[in-house]
């Protein structure tokens, strides 16, 4: 086993989302010998990282999705390392962001452009249904009042 | 979070595997030796991406089988030096809190790498972020099962191939099984604003 010089390649969490995704698919098909015992191990590390990655925001991206993002993070200015954090973490505050993206203070002097980073990744990548379904409650309270007005 | 690693190797396929489809077999023989295991240096191997090049398979005398160099690359987790990740506390000891994320365990953040003030609760075996604010100290609990935000500070390889036979003196004075070590193992840090559990951070 050797491993071949050169740098390794960073994968998002989406990426390995769908390649796990589609592995457990084409081995249900197949049907034979996934419980035998050398495949256990296989077994165990999709099962955990499946369950693992879909409790994070690359559940609901797509490969459309996930290039929008980065054509909408070009203006910005960020490193590799930094748009794959916000792809692979949706984050929602601006602390979140300065934890992810060195260097806040100087490279975004005016507290406006976090924001609109901020605006960027929220519009950009899908949130959780459950976040939705309370926009659309408080929806439903807005229209109820209006009709008994 | 994960990275592809380019790798090569020889693969062995049995005969009675010769039916099966060439590549099939030589992806079923990589998960089989890589899947779940800790590569030193490298990280821990989740599974087979894709087989970039095939050599021309050999039958060496003595053996039936077939040899066959492959090159692939593979899907491995190893997180880069400083990035953010969110995980569930396992568990708090004298050593610090113990993070997993399900799929891998070894994560330990140390005392002096939580939120200052931090001290350990002995009765309950649970380290508690002593938060002060005008009105008096809170103590924000860091309880089993909740979700935490940490960075990576820190990552340390331990080769475990086994050793050879030792001596027979050192045998004999050894009573106690050998301590298990972490082949990879992460360190962890939660010092920043915006890292620990989810729920200190949350605008609601």
């Amino acid at each position: 086993m050797a491993r071949k010089d050169g740098n390794s390649v960073l994968l998002s969490n989406y990426e390995v989302f769908q390649l796990l995704t589609d592995l457990k698919e084409q081995r249900r098909e197949s049907g034979k010998n996934k419980h035998s015992a050398g495949q256990q191990n296989l077994n165990t590390i999709t099962y955990e990282t499946l369950k693992y990655l879909s409790k994070t925001p690359c559940r609901h991206q797509s490969p459309e999705i996930v290039r929008e993002f980065l054509t909408a993070m070009k203006s910005h200015k960020l490193t590799k390392a930094e748009k794959l954090q916000l792809l692979n973490h949706r984050p929602v505050t601006a602390v979140e962001i300065q934890l992810m993206v060195e260097e806040t203070e100087e490279r975004f002097t005016e507290e406006e452009q976090i924001e609109e980073l901020l605006h960027t990744v929220m519009s950009v990548l899908p949130a959780e249904p459950e976040a939705e379904q309370k926009t659309d409650a408080s929806g439903d309270v807005e229209m109820n009042e209006e009709g008994r007005a | 979070m994960f990275v592809l690693v380019e790798m090569v190797d020889t693969v062995r396929i049995p005969p009675w595997q010769f039916d099966r489809n060439l590549n099939d077999s030589i992806a079923e023989e990589l998960n089989k030796k890589l899947a779940n295991k800790v590569l030193y240096s490298v990280g821990l191997c989740i599974c087979l991406f894709d087989i970039t090049r095939l050599e021309d398979s050999y039958v060496f005398p003595g053996d039936g089988a077939s040899h066959t160099k492959v090159h692939f690359r593979y899907v491995v987790f190893h997180p880069f030096l400083d990035e953010i990740l969110i995980g569930k506390i396992k568990g708090c000891s004298s050593e610090g809190v113990h993070v997993s994320l399900g799929f891998f365990d070894d994560i330990l953040i140390p005392p002096e790498s939580l939120q200052q003030p931090a001290k350990f609760d002995e009765v309950e075996q649970v380290w508690v972020w002593e938060y002060e604010t005008e009105e008096g100290a809170h103590d924000l609990y860091m309880d089993t099962g909740e979700e935490i935000r940490f960075r990576v500070v820190d990552e340390s390889f331990v080769d475990t191939s086994p050793t050879g036979p030792r001596s027979a003196e050192a045998a004999a004075t050894s009573e106690e099984p050998p301590k298990k070590e972490a082949p990879y193992s992460l360190v962890g840090s939660i010092i920043e604003p915006g890292l620990g559990l989810l729920s200190w951070w949350t605008n609601s």
